[in-house]
């Protein structure tokens, strides 16, 4: 399915396995350097350095590493990673394949979110293709010793099977709740053995910096988030779809350039993310300030922002894992205030208890998606206050 | 030899199994193909699974339970998922769902009588920037109106499986 409106993407410009054909002439050493001074940073929304991850999984002493290919993109607002499998899939597993390389893998598998099945004959018939043309399987580029080779693992409608530990629970057949970590699966991943999980698009950025060197990456971006970065932007504006923008850029100039001008607020970072207000547009969005995977929503002038909140806290409510007691049992607690809200009947004094029942949430849940479940409702409580407090009854 | 239903059942997941390869990571794509051939699930298949894996039923059972696209009641021949998630909703998804009620007689997370049509709700589907979108069985719909959705529907009372829906949204 193509993208409503897509910008030009630099995945366009790369030439095929540029980055691949490199990676077998140089040490495995030089790799893990390369990727560590492009300073990339996971691309799904965790944004943990991508080098760091890769070294200790190299590092790791173990003659079993498998590479995983997190493409179970669940995220609210969240479809670049469509667009990249249907358009730039070779760039995906090529990255796939530098990893396995830099870090002495021979088995990859792609986790593919069930929504996205009918991607899976493409992605099949590209894979396959490798294999003819020796980019995969056994001494890949003639290169002997080098033997790798993906598998497509599909997900079956969870969205909490995209935190790296819930998807190895779920390749291993088990329900998709996640582990404790520490262990990481770095070091304990895919059957006890270290596994590399990254993001669709990751893999495919790594494909390009081994290819055009990370000098290359670092002219774009920040100090701190280096490079380019694809957002999914959808919501109240004229071209929704997939933009290609350098980290940095304000919230302002997004809206510029995909015709949202007069929105009055914006959540960035999908469910989990944080709503911005209007007042802070001039914010940047990167790492050190707003962080996000690559969602973008935008909310006109009448959109009903309680009405927002809600609608994140029924997805929340319907994809807890149920595994942990605060994100489980407070996630319905905090729907049920925002249905309050919506009545009018919540005091001041019940709201405060939920403000703190969220920070519990935060710091009480296992993984991720308690630990932000609340991010929407607290920040859409801050800033619009007075159009959620006060609501008559009819 | 009258051979029962139950057996080709069995034999089909021993089939696929061994294709597979007995290990417990198989449990999943092992689940999706007996999902997809028999839309549902049953307590007999989980029973062979489980043997066949050396794990105990429940443990089928709970995963089972877990993934929202498979499920051990059966469930219609179209199952129709609408996406209900935010950008969806902002694109008129309500009208939609409305409509679908209309078409198919149910509301959300019911079957028709006939068992050919099961309405569900859906969490974000990815289709953020084409909504309101919608899921028939693998087939998903895009920038959905009304009148699309009784087409749709309409279009999954003549054939008999949503493969021709695909070829025809192709073709």
């Amino acid at each position: 399915m193509k993208a409503k409106y897509m910008s030009p993407l630099t995945f366009s410009t790369i030439l095929p396995d540029e980055g691949l054909k490199k990676a077998v002439s140089i040490k495995r050493s030089e790799i893990l350097a390369e990727i560590s001074a492009s300073k990339i940073k996971g691309r799904g929304g965790a944004g943990f350095p991508t080098g760091t991850k890769w070294n200790l999984a190299a590092a790791a002493k173990d003659t079993t590493k498998f590479i995983v290919c997190n493409a179970d993109e669940g995220e609210p607002g969240t479809f670049k990673d469509r667009i990249i499998l249907m358009d730039h899939a070779d760039l995906v597993f090529e990255g796939m394949t530098i990893a396995a390389r830099a870090v002495g893998s021979k088995e990859g598998i792609l986790y593919l979110r069930g929504e996205y099945t009918y991607l899976l004959s493409h992605l099949e018939t590209i894979l396959q293709k490798r294999r003819d043309n020796k980019l995969l399987g056994d001494a890949i580029l003639g290169v002997e010793g080098f033997q790798f080779d993906i598998r497509i693992h599909m997900g079956s409608g969870a969205y909490i099977c995209g935190e790296e530990t819930a998807l190895i629970e779920s390749i291993e057949g088990n329900r998709g709740e996640p582990r404790n970590r520490p262990p990481y699966p770095v070091d304990t991943g895919l059957k006890r053995h270290p596994t590399v999980v990254n993001n669709v698009e990751t893999f495919a950025w790594c494909a390009c910096i081994i290819g055009n060197g990370a000098e290359w990456f670092l002219k774009h971006g920040t100090a701190v988030s280096t490079g380019l970065k694809l957002f999914s932007i959808s919501g109240d504006v004229e071209r929704p779809g997939v933009y290609e923008f350098p980290w940095g850029i304000t919230v302002s100039e997004v809206l510029e350039k995909c015709g949202g001008r007069n929105a009055k607020a914006v959540q960035i970072g999908g469910a989990s993310g944080y709503c911005i207000p209007r007042s802070q547009f001039d914010r940047k969005i990167a790492y050190e300030d707003i962080s996000t995977g690559g969602s973008i929503i935008v909310f006109g002038p009448d959109r009903d922002m309680l009405k927002v909140a809600k609608n994140f806290l029924e997805f929340f409510v319907e994809e807890s894992c149920g595994q942990c007691t605060p994100c489980r049992d407070g996630n319905p607690v905090i729907l049920d205030g925002i249905e309050r809200l919506e009545k009018g009947t919540c005091s001041i004094t019940y709201l405060n208890e939920l403000r703190a029942l969220s920070e519990t949430m935060q710091v009480a849940s296992k993984c991720g998606l308690g630990q932000t479940s609340t991010n929407a409702f607290l920040s859409i409580l801050e800033h619009f206050k007075d159009e959620c407090m006060g609501r008559g009854r009819e | 030899m009258l051979v029962s239903e139950n057996e080709t059942l069995k034999n089909n997941i021993i089939k696929w199994a061994e294709e597979l390869g007995k290990d417990r990571t198989i449990l999943l794509p092992l689940l999706q193909r007996v999902q997809k051939k028999y839309s549902s699930i049953s307590p007999y298949a989980m029973q062979i699974i489980a043997d066949l894996l050396d794990i105990h039923p429940v443990e089928v059972y709970s995963v089972v339970s877990f993934y929202s696209f498979l499920n051990d009641e059966p469930k219609g021949r179209f199952v129709i998922r609408l996406c209900r998630t935010i950008s969806c909703e902002m694109s008129g998804r309500d009208r939609i769902a409305r409509q679908l009620q209309n078409e198919l007689g149910i509301a959300f997370g019911e079957t028709t009588p006939d068992s050919r049509f099961t309405l569900e709700w859906t969490n974000c589907m990815g289709m953020c920037d084409l909504g309101p979108a919608m899921m028939v069985n693998d087939v998903v719909f895009t920038e959905m109106t009304p009148e699309k959705a009784h087409e749709i529907v309409e279009r999954c009372r003549q054939t008999f499986s949503a493969f021709a829906l695909q070829n025809k949204q192709e073709g």
